[in-house]
């Protein structure tokens, strides 16, 4: 690997999953404190052994928090990736294989959901929809869906002319299943590296509509909002929102270093290079 | 001279019909899509309008008002007809015109994004060019973690760090706001602080409008600069492997005149292509980072509005970022066209 970077992106990422797998299948057993136990007695402690990043407002501990909703982004970000890339399966491959009005239909759609600013519309639709987990995950895919689109309908066009398909064609296959058996299994391989690289980014988007009060309500933790809920302490006890921020920059960009890491070995260039 | 030239060129102007033609079905699918949100997407558009304090007789008020009861396409019609008035409707929690909130609102959103991208091609660029020279060197590794973490981080990270450290521990720069409040406004010409100002030789009042728009430019900046540096460094490393720079090195010309004249030159075409997508990409930060800094803009309404569950204006402000945008990206194309004349056949 070109940079060890990359391999700081592989760690970063496999421990998010990896916890957030353990998390939400052991669940509070392993957490060290309930993450919604208050404790009034204990109210913005100072990081310490007892609480890694110190308590809240309420007496929370933060550590606790932020570990428990980690299961709650891995599997949003997850699903939203997921089904993206169902949908760009389905509308790119017919786009690129039926051409034509089909694909002028597809492509004028994309335009049209790509000419908004993501955050921008996430947050209408998200607020359309009501505050709630469920809701984020509808209304980022409606965000995120675009842009599989296009790269599995540039793949596909790519495909459309070899010759394993034009033979399979001639032999009379019929349009669909020459979808199913040559053209997604090979397009799915750059739709998946794409959506790896995708999933930080988002995590991040999510977390921006879960600041503006749009994701999971209190007192369920979620980054964002553990953010937005503390800032008012920023000048005294500044680990409260700074932790929770920082959490997210850290998973967001082992997301980013493994894509990129990821992009680089794939990279048609480099395999000519002589190193 | 370069705009003279291009406008009595007649492929350019072609160029420019058919640049402004294909945004018109993008600009209806844009309309059609906010309506399919707020009409069809809400629960209860009636309840979503009125508010969440409203009563039961407000409620089926604005559903006679808003003809929420006929078939969808005639609210379409009327909505249609309700945008072109240029009425954006009244926000049940200000109780405001949203159009006017928004026109008022508007320049100061503008000035800080302008801040931010001059901020991001002032650093982006140099550390791009850094980045590229020193391909595969410590140097180039850091400012790839750097730009990786800028765009990975949440627009309210850089905004708290800055706060924390710019205003609380350094007390150089003030916590929120456009102006000191002890100074007067300038008299309003063009809604920049900072053209204003200076317009009226007001000196202390520009010097307390740069200050105050330190940080927050500053915060917006941090999002997209290493988007900026990493496609700086991939087009300087597309150049840099051309003809043409080989050659200059082979005239014997010095490695600096190389490098800045020859190839950067080239290496920045693509990247001002790049400014309206960093535009919307600030356009969305701004909420966030407007909200921290108190900054009177456009971003902050959004954010207000979100958090209220302010509906229409909600949706007022979507319609007003995304009309933005369009126009941004089409200058972009057109002043695209002006500098690199191939574009235009």
């Amino acid at each position: 690997m070109r940079s060890p970077l990359s391999a700081f992106g592989i760690i970063i990422v496999l421990g998010f999953f990896a916890s957030a797998i353990v998390i939400s299948i052991v669940g509070p057993f392993i957490l060290p404190y309930q993450p919604n136990q208050i404790n009034l007695a204990n109210t913005l402690a100072f990081p310490s052994f007892a609480h890694p990043m110190g308590t809240d407002d309420f007496g929370r501990d933060v550590f606790s928090r932020i570990l428990v909703s980690m299961p709650i982004d891995a599997t949003m970000s997850l699903s939203v990736v997921a089904i993206s890339i169902v949908l760009g399966l389905f509308f790119g491959t017919l786009a690129g294989y039926l051409g034509g009005k089909t694909d002028e239909l597809v492509m004028r759609t994309t335009d049209v959901f790509m000419a908004f600013p993501g955050i921008i519309l996430a947050l209408a639709i998200a607020s359309a929809l009501g505050p709630s987990v469920p809701h984020v995950a509808e209304a980022l895919v409606a965000v995120w869906w675009p842009p599989y689109v296009r790269i599995a309908r540039a793949e596909t066009l790519a495909i459309r002319e070899n010759v394993y398909v034009l033979a399979a064609r001639a032999a009379g296959q019929r349009t669909l299943t020459t979808i199913r058996r040559h053209v997604i299994p090979n397009i799915l391989p750059p739709l998946i590296v794409y959506a790896t690289l995708d999933i930080g980014g988002v995590i991040l988007v999510a977390s921006i509509l879960s600041y503006l009060g749009l994701g999971a309500q209190p007192p369920t933790a979620e980054w964002g909002r553990m953010v937005f809920d503390t800032q008012d302490y920023l000048f005294s006890q500044w680990w409260l929102p700074m932790f929770p921020a920082i959490v997210i920059l850290v998973t967001v960009l082992g997301f980013n270093l493994l894509g990129d890491g990821l992009r680089d070995m794939l990279d048609p260039k480099r395999r000519l290079s002589l190193r | 001279m370069i705009l003279l030239g291009a406008a009595s060129d007649l492929g350019f102007l072609r160029f420019v019909l058919r640049r402004a033609l294909l945004v018109l079905p993008v600009l209806i699918g844009v309309i059609s899509l906010t309506f399919i949100v707020s009409h069809v997407v809400v629960a209860d558009p009636a309840r979503a309008w009125a508010g969440i304090k409203a009563s039961p007789q407000t409620v089926e008020a604005i559903r006679q008002r808003y003809h929420l009861n006929d078939p969808l396409v005639t609210q379409f019609g009327y909505y249609i007809v309700q945008l072109a008035s240029g009425n954006l409707g009244i926000s049940p929690v200000t109780g405001h015109s949203i159009l006017e909130d928004i026109v008022t609102y508007y320049p100061a959103t503008i000035e800080l994004a302008v801040a931010a991208i001059i901020i991001v091609m002032a650093l982006g660029v140099p550390f791009g060019v850094i980045s590229a020279v020193h391909k595969d060197r410590p140097a180039d590794h850091t400012l790839r973690l750097l730009s990786l973490g800028g765009v990975s981080s949440p627009p309210f990270l850089a905004a708290l760090l800055l706060q924390l450290v710019g205003f609380y521990y350094l007390r150089i720069f003030p916590l929120s706001g456009r102006l000191d409040p002890n100074l007067n406004m300038p008299p309003r010409v063009t809604g920049f602080l900072t053209i204003d100002s200076l317009l009226s030789g007001n000196l202390v009042a520009f010097g307390s409008a740069l200050l105050h728009l330190a940080l927050p430019a500053t915060a917006l900046a941090f999002l997209s600069w290493g988007f900026v540096v990493r496609l700086l460094r991939s087009s300087m490393l597309d150049v840099l492997g051309n003809d043409y720079v080989r050659t200059a090195r082979a005239k014997g010309l010095k490695e600096s005149v190389v490098i800045y004249k020859h190839a950067l030159l080239n290496a920045l075409l693509p990247t001002t292509t790049v400014v309206g997508y960093i535009f919307a990409f600030m356009l969305g930060g701004s909420v966030v980072v407007e909200y921290i800094f108190s900054w009177p803009g456009i971003g902050r309404y959004a954010a207000n509005a979100i958090i209220t569950l302010d509906f229409p204006a909600i949706m007022g402000t979507t319609i007003v970022y995304t009309l933005t945008v369009l126009l941004i990206n089409f200058l972009v194309d057109v002043t695209y066209a002006v500098l690199d004349p191939r574009i235009r056949l």
